[in-house]
């Protein structure tokens, strides 16, 4: 085994089909890929391709049909302090305060604190995502973008050593979505946090990821490719756009989620694609070069140029 | 707002002038006629004299039954005269015991179920047949096992109050949100934690729910269960004093439990507001 902090191999996730009798194709199968230590990764991909099932998998809250997930040289079998998860809606419980419910974290990873330390310590992460003086609120009294903050401090707030966040600006609007990308750009480059994203959002996926997983539609779904993000790591949302490199790596992902994600998937892709070691690309550094693929020599993928025309 | 709280207040008290100002018009002692040339020795012998009673009761007499029983409602001259609050006191307390038991068992064993697909399953059958049975069918086997008319009481309020509750706890706690559980799960929060800090809160308002309904269903219930035991309480005061054709009194006891239950009522209602949780 490598040095790789993540490592997940041949992954595969069948649900049992409707009525009992048989089974169903697979969501996802052969799924391969790592994350280092620091690292940022969005996946990226259309509904029911088995994004959300990857994530829960990796936090432990689902079981895998086959293949394996490994952290920091450990099997990932169950839910652990070591992963902190942030929820598609949030997930706070409204009966506690804002502090309540980061504290309700707080006090699962550490029993033994005292009460003022893990106010002190819940109020530190609150104030890191804007919320400082809305300690004792209850969350039905803010707003979807605050909610979701409070849920990103919850997840920060056990030092987790890699995060999970699954669309985690999903139900946001545009305006409130950016300003909380761009404080989750701050602190992730500030703690150097490991993080495993699902979005929807191309543009998120830029901003803030260091690589985007590509995966093809389901069932069958697989990794298509690995977007490496080449612009340096000092980004911001009001600058990014200015870089030449952007629209060439923006137009690649959404050229694969428009046209060729279908393609992946199925006999056809399986002549050329390697699941195990799906190709690295690097569409911002030359956008006339042709994904690096294992193609058999004199082989033509005709919907990869038609990509590289675009 | 306030506007239209008055103006309901106004309503309602036209309403109770009217439905009294029926009540006494229907209730007016009829003129006796074709008794004019008699004579009037004769007639009181005949027991037709110039009051005529025996028929409904008109309001100004219930008043009086009113009057009388509120003045002096812990008054204890024997067996069978008893004042109202000591009768409601018997009737609240065999509720509060029978109700308090129902909780014991019910909350923690619609919790249990709740938690498990499994025993939901198995139990449903149970709970489906015993449900609908009513609670004074119990009577019978209570006496003759329990041999206690008083306990025996009790416990039909026991079997009535903890259906409502079982299912509601079952159902609340089987449908707490996934996202909450799965939060606990992440945050590997041991099982009694997550019962009494997730679950329950989350369940909370539902079972509240339950048990509001069980004790109003309690509260129907004592009233029946006291007029077949006898002794004390609101049921058999209400029965006593039919044999007793008193219908001022017993007028007067419909009203009494009619009260008593709307304040049972908003005491759990304003328990379920503060377990109530806006999301």
């Amino acid at each position: 085994m490598s040095a790789h902090f993540l490592i997940v191999e041949a992954l595969k996730k069948v649900y049992p089909a409707q009525g009992g009798g048989g089974t169903n194709a697979p969501v996802f199968e052969d799924i391969h890929f790592h994350i280092d230590k620091g690292e940022f990764v969005c996946i990226v991909g259309h509904s029911g391709c088995g994004k959300t099932t990857i994530l829960n998998v990796l936090a432990g809250l689902e079981e895998a049909t086959a293949g394996d997930a490994f952290m920091d040289g450990r099997e990932v079998r169950g839910p652990s302090l070591d992963r902190g998860v942030v929820f598609q809606g949030h997930a706070l419980m409204p009966w506690m305060s804002v502090l309540g419910n980061v504290a309700f974290a707080v006090k699962s990873k550490w029993p033994e604190w005292s009460k003022e330390k893990v106010r002190e310590h819940c109020a530190g992460y609150l104030e890191m995502v804007g919320l400082g003086d809305a300690l004792d609120k209850k969350p039905a009294e803010l707003s979807g973008g605050m909610k979701q903050r409070v849920g990103i401090a919850r997840a920060f707030a056990i030092q987790p050593k890699m995060l999970l966040l699954d669309e985690p600006f999903g139900a946001l609007d545009a305006l409130t979505r950016g300003t909380i990308q761009d404080e989750l750009l701050k602190i992730v480059q500030a703690t150097h946090q490991t993080v495993f994203m699902i979005t929807h959002d191309v543009d998120e996926a830029i901003l803030l990821a260091d690589k985007i997983l590509l995966m093809s539609n389901g069932p069958h779904a697989k990794i298509a490719e690995i977007v490496e993000v080449t612009m340096p790591r000092q980004r911001t949302r009001a600058g990014i756009h200015h870089d030449p490199q952007y629209y060439r790596i923006r137009n690649h992902l959404v050229d694969f989620l428009v046209n060729r994600s279908k393609t992946y998937a199925g006999v056809e892709a399986e002549m050329f694609h390697d699941p195990r070691n799906p190709p690295l690309v690097q569409p911002g550094l030359d956008g006339e070069r042709a994904p690096v693929l294992a193609l058999p020599t004199g082989m033509a993928a005709p919907q990869l140029k038609q990509v590289i025309n675009h | 707002m306030r506007s239209l709280k008055l103006k309901a207040a106004v309503i309602s008290l036209l309403l109770f002038l009217l439905f009294i100002g029926a009540w006494h018009m229907a209730t007016l002692p009829k003129e006796s006629t074709g008794l004019a040339g008699a004579d009037a020795e004769y007639a009181a012998l005949m027991g037709k004299g110039a009051e005529k009673s025996g028929g409904f009761p008109p309001p100004l007499e219930v008043g009086r039954a009113f009057v009388k029983y509120l003045a002096d409602p812990v008054y204890d001259h024997g067996p069978n005269d008893k004042g109202i609050a000591i009768q409601l006191g018997h009737s609240l307390a065999r509720v509060g015991l029978g109700f308090f038991l129902a909780v014991l068992v019910a909350v923690p064993l619609g919790f249990v179920i709740g938690m498990s697909p499994l025993l939901l399953r198995a139990f449903d059958p149970f709970i489906q047949v015993l449900k609908p049975i009513s609670p004074l069918a119990w009577m019978p086997l209570a006496l003759y096992t329990l041999k206690d008319s008083n306990v025996s009481g009790i416990f039909v309020i026991f079997i009535c109050s903890i259906w409502p509750m079982l299912i509601n706890t079952a159902f609340g706690v089987a449908s707490v949100r996934r996202d909450w559980i799965n939060v606990a799960r992440t945050l590997e929060v041991n099982p009694l934690r997550k019962a009494f800090l997730v679950i329950l809160p989350a369940a909370a308002p539902t079972i509240l729910t339950g048990m509001r309904i069980s004790m109003g269903i309690a509260w129907l219930v004592i009233v029946a269960a006291e007029m077949l035991v006898g002794g004390t309480g609101i049921g058999y005061f209400v029965w006593n004093e039919w044999n007793n054709l008193a219908l001022p009194n017993v007028i007067f006891a419909i009203t009494m439990i009619g009260v008593v239950g709307m304040l049972l009522d908003m005491i759990f209602g304003r328990l379920q507001q503060l377990v109530t949780y806006r999301e």
